[in-house]
Order: C-alpha cells, then structure tokens, then sequence
C-alpha cells in the first residue's frame, strides 16, 4: 500500500519536470507566462489559505506582505545602473543604491521582511477577531500602499519599479510552488497545524485544552507573510515592472477568490483554484472582446471577464460553501478508491 | 489538593462570588450545584484564571493559582471540560482526542491513554472518522470528557456535563463519570441537575447566590429537607 504510494508520487514528479522542461525549452513565451503566474498565485493562495483557511483569521492584508517582499525583492536584484534610470526624480536612499544580492537570497530576504512587518502589526492586531481583524489589516494593506507611494527615495513612489531583472522562470516558480506545497502540508500535519485547526474550530475550547492563542495565531500570521513576500518577489520579477497601484485590495481580493474556491482549509483546494483562475484570467480575455453572435455583435466591455468572477464567487459561496475541496486533501488511496468504485468506509473498517 | 479560601468575585458594582470556601480533596468527586446565576461558572472562571477576583486565594497543591496563566492550567494538571461541550465541529473525532493530548510529548503514553478513553467510550471508536459536528450531543458531550482525559489531568472539572442531553444520557454519563473516579481521578463537577450530582458525590456544596449555603456529602445532601425542596422537586413529607 505504502509502496504503491510512493511508486506513484515519484512518477508524477518525473512527469512534472518533464512537463517544466518541455515547457519551457518549446512554449510560446505567452503560454509560459500563465504557467508562472498558476505557480506564483499558488504560493500567495496557500500562504494566504494558512492564515484565513486553517487558523481561521479572516485577514485582508495580503497585499501589503506581497508589497514588502516585492520591493525587496525587485531592490536587491536590481543593477546599480538600472536604480540610476529608475530614481531619477528624487536619487535613492544610500546604502539601497549598491546593495545587490542573487536571486534566491534578494526572495528570502522579501519573505523575512515581510514576515516581520507581520509580526510588528501581528502583535496587536492578532486579539481582534472576525471583522475587526478583517478591517485592521486591510487597513494596515493600504497603508503600507501608501507608504509606499510616498517614500520616492526608496521605492521611488508612484512611478514604480521597472526594468526588473526577470529572473523568474518555470523552475523558479514550481520551485517555490512546490517548496510551499511541502512546508504546507508538514506544518499541517505537525502539531503547530492541530493547534491552528483547533483555534479556527473553537478558541475557548483550544485555549482549555492548553493551546497558547496568541502564540499560534502570531506563528500562522508570520508564516503565511513569509511565503506571500516570496510569491511577490517572484511575481515582480516575472512582471518587470511594480508599483504601489498593483497591490490594491482587489489583488488581495483575487487570492482570497482562489481560496475561497478551492476550499478554506484544504491545500490541494488551493492549489487547483490557483491554476484555474489564473488561467481562467487568461481563457475568458475573448469576453472582453466584441463577440458576434452571427444576428447581433456584442460591442467589448473591457473588464467583462472580472464579471464572471463575481458571479462565480457568488455561486460559490451561495451553493458550494465548502469550495472544490472543503477541508479534504489528496491521497493516492483515495483517487483510487474513487477508480475501484469502493466506499472509502468500507476499506477503513474492513481493510 | 485545590483549596478555595473567602473568594470574592465581582463584575462591575455586581458581586457574583460574595467570600466562598471549598476544598477539592485528592481522588474524590465533589460536586457544586446551584441554581442559575448562583455563581457556580465563575468559580470555575477564576480557578481557570478567567476571572479576576477582588479577594481571597486559590491554591492548588500548595501553589497560588492565581498567579499562574489560563494556559498553563493543563500543563499543571487542571483540566475544564467546558460548559456546552465546545467540540471541534469540522475536525474528526480521532483529531478531537488527539488535540487533548496537545501539551504532552510522550507519544506512546498517549496512544495508551487513546485506547483507554475508547475503551471508556466505546461509541466514539466506531465514530473515530466522524466528524465531530455530526454526532448527537451526548456523544458529544462523551467527546469532550475523552477529549479533556487525554491531557491526563489530575484534577478534572466539568462545567454542567448534562446540559440538554436526555435523561437516559445524562445517567450513561455519569456511570462513566463514577468509572473514571474509580480509577483515580480527581474530579470538580458543577450541575444544575442536583439529582444526578448528589447521587455520584463524596462531597457537595450548594451555591445560592454567591453563598455557600450548605456542604455535606452527596448522600447527606440527597435527603436534605432544603435541598429537596429547591433542587430536587419534591414537596416536602409533613
């Protein structure tokens, strides 16, 4: 049984990196794209699925971690030169002018930023709870966009970031899909990740079974800013180009879209919504184009395809609360149980 | 083991604890009954440490337990099953039990304390895949004490196990509740069904409104004119 298990998961990793390289040596660069960004939008889903989906915190300030780590990210990757071209308003502040760093490092040190940006708003944000805390931290999301706005001499304001060295490729972003699939899935099954569920189901009971609150909800918080300051960082260099307008509410509002459709508290949930609504973003583009019908052309609405989103959102939370996957996670038994056609009961009783 | 000296309690200008004593001797039942608003949760608050009180001492063991933090209670062997069973809706009964046993590291021991909370419970072993939301409130109820044992407590308290379960529960309940007293747990329990916490007690108090008004052992209590006459129901023989 065992066996078969990892048979199976060795198989489909061989087909993944055959998939990746085969991807990326011969697909159009248009193709590649929306494959990044299904990988970055599956670190940003899941970091944001630990803090909503398995702690239960409803936190809207996942734009502002994104923010951090995408700013650190993008200053620490980019040339002395390219900051010249970039500041010229107002020059950068003195020590961000030469600091340079390779790629890897510049990601982790936007996660650490960005996790300790957490950690200073966590501390007093984290006793308020349900709405209260969802306004706290979208308002703490805006500041740091506003903040960001105005410091021209280190994030050179509203103009932005560009000319970002694109380092972000395939490997890069299912590299880090997959390292924050790992981490996920352990922290769950750790007694940090019973912890967080019990606190999402009931704090007086986890507080009476012994579970320091506050302690668990601060980790949960850090954590998920971590891998969202990844997920940015990665995402500015696959763009090129940042600025503060990008990380508005709506971009918090997409992540959550993902989590709330793949199912608060499920990491597989999160990881399927994440490639369909990137890619969905991308398949429904020909809404926004004029459509004719044959008898009648519908003139183009730009934007028409966010409407399907809405409208998908709504039947989801309306009529499938749970989302794609609710709480359930994959596993090889049960996919094949669901091929041998045998209730999942049946096999835990009777073996 | 726990010993409760002139507790006072208060919320706002309101006095709920007006200077109570009670001691909780090691391996017995004792038992607080009372009707509402008598004050029988907020003793159990401020033993827990979520109530503040004005004056008096909480020792248990010797060690003042009002210093010492809500959730470090179940480290020092105080366990509450808390009033209206609190399970974990949506997580299944074996994740229920085993969040019981969250502040312990011995695994062994505690899949030892696993078969032994099955073998208290029975019913919650068929149900261990169940999600917890999904059983009927007496199971519930079973969980929550299974729940609290895993962390195995020396000093067990209960908050009103038999709210809303039916009567034949209620007495199911409490067989097991004397089972696991025979096997060496101390236990603080606070009823409203006098009845049922008289019958299992060593020892019971009667709280009325923030007073204690009576303290005997439970058969003592049990044919007790007063106590019959307010908790028990029964008119009084002339």
């Amino acid at each position: 049984m065992k066996r078969r298990n990892i048979i199976l998961t060795s198989i489909s990793i061989l087909l993944l990196l055959v998939f990746i390289f085969v991807a990326d040596s011969s697909f159009d660069a248009y193709k590649v794209r929306i494959l990044n960004l299904c990988a970055i939008y599956t670190v940003l889903g899941l970091s944001m699925n630990l803090i909503n989906g398995f702690t239960g915190l409803f936190s809207l300030g996942h734009a502002g971690f994104m923010a951090v780590g995408a700013y650190t990210t993008a200053l620490l990757t980019m040339s002395a030169a390219t900051k010249q071209q970039n500041f010229f308003l107002a020059p950068i502040l003195p020590p961000l002018d030469r600091l340079n760093a390779p790629f890897l490092v510049a990601l982790l040190v936007g996660g650490l930023l960005s996790a300790f940006v957490a950690l200073l708003i966590g501390a007093p944000v984290l006793r308020l709870k349900g709405d209260y805390l969802a306004i706290a931290t979208l308002g703490f999301s805006e500041i740091i966009r506003i903040v960001f706005t105005n410091t021209q001499r280190i994030t050179n304001g509203a103009l932005g970031l560009k000319a970002i060295p694109s380092t972000t490729n395939l490997w890069w972003s299912y590299g880090a899909a997959a390292f924050t699939v790992v981490i996920m899935a352990l922290l769950i099954s750790s007694s940090y990740g019973k912890a967080f569920k019990a606190i999402r189901e009931d704090e007086i009971a986890a507080e009476s079974m012994g579970i320091n609150l506050f302690k668990h909800k601060v980790l949960s918080f850090v954590i998920g800013a971590f891998f969202a300051g990844v997920g940015g960082g990665l995402l500015g260099s696959l763009m090129g180009t940042i600025d503060p307008q990008m990380f508005k509410f709506a971009f918090t509002f997409n992540i959550l879209l993902i989590i709330v459709l793949g199912g608060m508290g499920s990491i597989t949930g999160t990881v399927i919504a994440a490639f369909i609504i990137s890619s969905a973003g991308e398949l429904l583009r020909f809404l926004d184009q004029s459509i004719n019908l044959g008898f009648v052309v519908i003139p183009g609405i730009s934007g028409l395809r966010m409407v399907v989103f809405s409208a998908l959102l709504m039947v989801v939370v309306l009529f499938f609360r749970n989302g794609l996957m609710g709480t359930n996670e994959f596993s090889w038994d049960k996919v094949i149980g669901l091929l041998q056609r045998r209730p999942l009961i049946k096999r835990r009783l009777g073996q | 083991m726990l010993k409760i000296n002139d507790l006072v309690v208060s919320y706002g200008k309101v006095e709920a604890l007006k200077g109570i004593s009670l001691e909780v001797e090691e391996g017995k039942i004792v038992t607080l009954i009372g009707a509402n608003g008598a004050g029988k949760s907020t003793t159990l608050k401020s033993i827990v440490g979520l109530a503040k009180p004005q004056s008096g001492t909480i020792t248990y063991n010797g060690k003042n337990l009002l210093l010492e933090d809500t959730k470090n209670m179940v480290r020092s062997g105080i366990t509450l099953v808390p009033e209206g069973r609190r399970v974990f809706p949506n997580l299944t009964v074996l994740e229920n039990l085993k969040i019981g046993a969250y502040c312990r590291k011995d695994a062994k021991a505690i899949k030892d304390d696993l078969e032994w909370v099955y073998s208290l419970f029975p019913k919650l072993k068929d149900r261990s895949w169940q999600q917890a939301g999904t059983l009927s409130g007496g199971e519930q109820q079973m969980l929550a004490v299974g729940r609290a044992l895993m962390s195995r407590p020396k000093l067990l308290m209960m908050d009103e196990p038999s709210l809303g379960l039916a009567p034949l529960i209620v007495k199911e309940l409490f067989n097991i509740i004397k089972e696991i007293h025979k096997q060496g747990m101390t236990i603080l329990l606070i009823e409203q069904n006098a009845f049922a916490a008289l019958k299992i007690a060593d020892i019971a108090y009667v709280l009325e409104t923030g007073n204690i008004t009576l303290k005997g052992t439970g058969q003592e209590l049990l044919t007790n004119e007063e106590v019959k006459k307010a908790y028990l129901g029964e008119s009084t023989h002339a």
